[in-house]
């Protein structure tokens, strides 16, 4: 496969040819007859999953089928934050690993996701809430992770523009992952479809599921609205479809689609450097490197499939923005769109075998599956591959629920609005 | 999106509180099968794209249970009933078979 190493070099070479000799990132394949895997659904993790099951287990024989365009899934709708300050057992050392990805990312695929780990402070605003972040960031610390626990003072150093003394939300510290930061989210879906590409994985665009195949209880494929496709082992990562993908297999899951919504302000001269929450609200903030401010709260709260959101949520969001910084109050607002994510039943993701032999299961994502993109690829991969769940996250099962091992990390109970 | 409460008329969304599909209902504990049926009641759901039947409870307004049904690819609202005369017409069903 004819391939392009990108570089300082590479781009002087190319500015001084007129960007001529710049080749297709991937090769836009079409479907072969048959696979060894088959990965169903080109986010994030699909992607990331082919190119570890090529790279890391040294497979062959693999597709990528994406029933649109690469990276217009949620991959390219996420406000980008990475961070791994979980507090649960069964969480901590997977979203570590995947922080752990994120830090050498760019070298191992060649291109550039403009990882910045700039930080992420979450802000807490009464005492019960501080000795809850204390708990957390020891959690944290025990696991080996980077948290510290900040003062008033310490962050007003930071951010000197937030309303500290907000009659209701005064602010009392915050608790920071420095190490935490922003990655630049399509660049994610196209790295990794390059990566993959280059180990000869089929990544196979405009070719949508609508069906399985079956032998007793083994699958044998897929069918596709570009046809039948044959494969020994079939894994399905499609974040907000997977109740509908898993259906045509004839399983029902423990999850609801939901819709959350992001917006983009127009662009201002440099603000804000890191990320930073409110914790009386749901409201969180960061600047991209354009200038806009990338900005969210809680999802709509209702199932949808509708790829946007309504009124009511876009107006607590600002109403949270104006009480932690009412300075952005004249800020124009660009662009809002929605996402529909999988909201499982805990809050927590299933990686995992289906009750159907060579079938395995990746979803359950809700709306913090970004920064879980690179492990989540790594661990889906392990699982088909030597079909047995990675170390990191043997947690993640589809049974949990059935067995009481739900990993709820919030407390909320099976609400899925309510994670 | 508004739902036309049958009490108190058409409202705005954040008026109400949001419970799920609501065609799930509590299974019978003394069935050979309760363990299951409780699991699913619990924790499965349908969760496809199109029709929903859904619970809502107008929080700030009359405090009735909704059952409403929506479609889920366009927010189109096409039906709301008191989730009492639905939880009856069940019971009638249910009644009528038996
Ligand atoms: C507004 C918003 C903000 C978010 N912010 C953050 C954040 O700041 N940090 C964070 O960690 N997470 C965030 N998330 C969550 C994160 O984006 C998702 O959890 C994650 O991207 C899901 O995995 P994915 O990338 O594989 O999904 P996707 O990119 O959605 O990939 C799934 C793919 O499957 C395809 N597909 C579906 N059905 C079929 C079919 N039948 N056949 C073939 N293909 C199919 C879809 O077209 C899609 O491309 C956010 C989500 C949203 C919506
Ligand atoms: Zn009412």
């Amino acid at each position: 496969m004819a391939s392009q190493r990108y570089s300082i070099f590479s781009v002087i070479k190319e500015a001084l040819v007129g960007h001529t000799g710049w080749m297709p990132t991937w090769r836009d394949a079409s479907p072969k007859a048959d696979y060894d895997i088959i990965i169903i659904g080109g986010g994030g993790h699909g992607l990331a999953t082919a190119y570890y099951l090529a790279k890391t287990f040294g497979l062959s024989r693999i597709a990528v089928v994406e029933k649109g365009w690469i990276g217009g899934g949620n991959v390219g709708r996420n406000t980008t934050i990475v961070r791994s300050n979980y507090m649960l057992p069964g969480n901590i050392p997977f979203y570590e690993q995947s922080l752990k990805l994120w830090e050498g990312l760019e070298q191992d695929i060649n291109y550039n996701a403009m990882v910045s780990q700039r930080g992420v402070l979450n802000l807490y605003h009464s005492d019960a809430q501080r000795d809850a972040y204390a708990r957390r960031g020891n959690a944290l610390r025990l696991h080996g992770v980077d948290a510290e626990l900040l003062d008033q003072a310490a962050v007003r150093k930071m951010l000197p523009f937030l309303n500290y003394e907000n009659g209701r939300f005064p602010i009392h510290g915050g608790l920071l992952q420095r190490r935490g930061g922003t990655v630049r989210h399509d660049a994610v879906a196209w790295g990794y479809a390059r990566a993959a590409d280059q180990r000869g994985v089929d990544i196979i665009q405009n070719c949508e599921v609508t069906g399985f195949r079956r032998d007793g209880n083994r699958v044998t494929g897929i069918q596709t609205s570009r046809g039948f496709i044959g494969a020994k082992k079939i894994g399905m990562a499609v974040a907000g479809n997977s109740s509908r993908v898993a259906t045509m297999a004839g399983l029902r899951l423990p999850i609801e689609s939901h819709a959350l919504q992001a917006f983009v302000s127009e662009s201002i001269k440099p603000f804000i450097d890191g990320v930073v929450t409110f914790g009386a609200g749901h409201f969180y903030i960061s600047q991209s490197d354009k200038g806009g401010l990338v900005f969210g709260g809680d999802i709509d709260g209702y199932n949808s499939y509708a790829s946007r959101g309504n009124l009511p949520v876009v107006e607590d969001v600002c109403e949270g923005g104006m009480a932690l910084m009412p300075r952005i109050g004249r800020v124009r607002l660009l662009r809002q769109w929605g996402g529909i994510m999988d909201m499982s039943m805990d809050g927590s993701p299933i990686i995992d075998h289906t009750p159907i032999d060579g079938l395995y299961i990746n979803a359950g994502w809700c709306y913090g599956g970004f920064k879980a993109t690179p492990a989540s690829g790594l661990c889906f991969a392990h699982l088909i591959a030597r079909d047995e769940p990675h170390p990191i996250a043997t947690a993640y099962r589809l049974d949990r629920f059935r067995t009481g091992h739900a990993v709820d990390e919030k407390g909320q109970g099976p609400y899925p609005n309510l994670h | 999106m508004r739902i036309a409460c049958p009490c108190c008329g058409d409202r705005s969304l954040d008026e109400f509180i949001y419970h799920g599909d609501a065609t799930v209902t509590r299974p019978d504990y003394s069935m050979p099968s309760a363990l299951d049926d409780f699991i699913a009641y619990t924790y499965e759901r349908r969760n496809l794209a199109g029709d929903h039947q859904e619970l809502w409870y107008h929080a700030a307004g009359c405090h009735a249970w909704l059952v409403v049904a929506r479609n889920l690819t366009t927010h189109r609202v096409l039906n709301v009933s008191l989730a009492r005369d639905v939880a009856l017409a069940r019971l009638d069903t249910a009644e009528g078979g038996a």
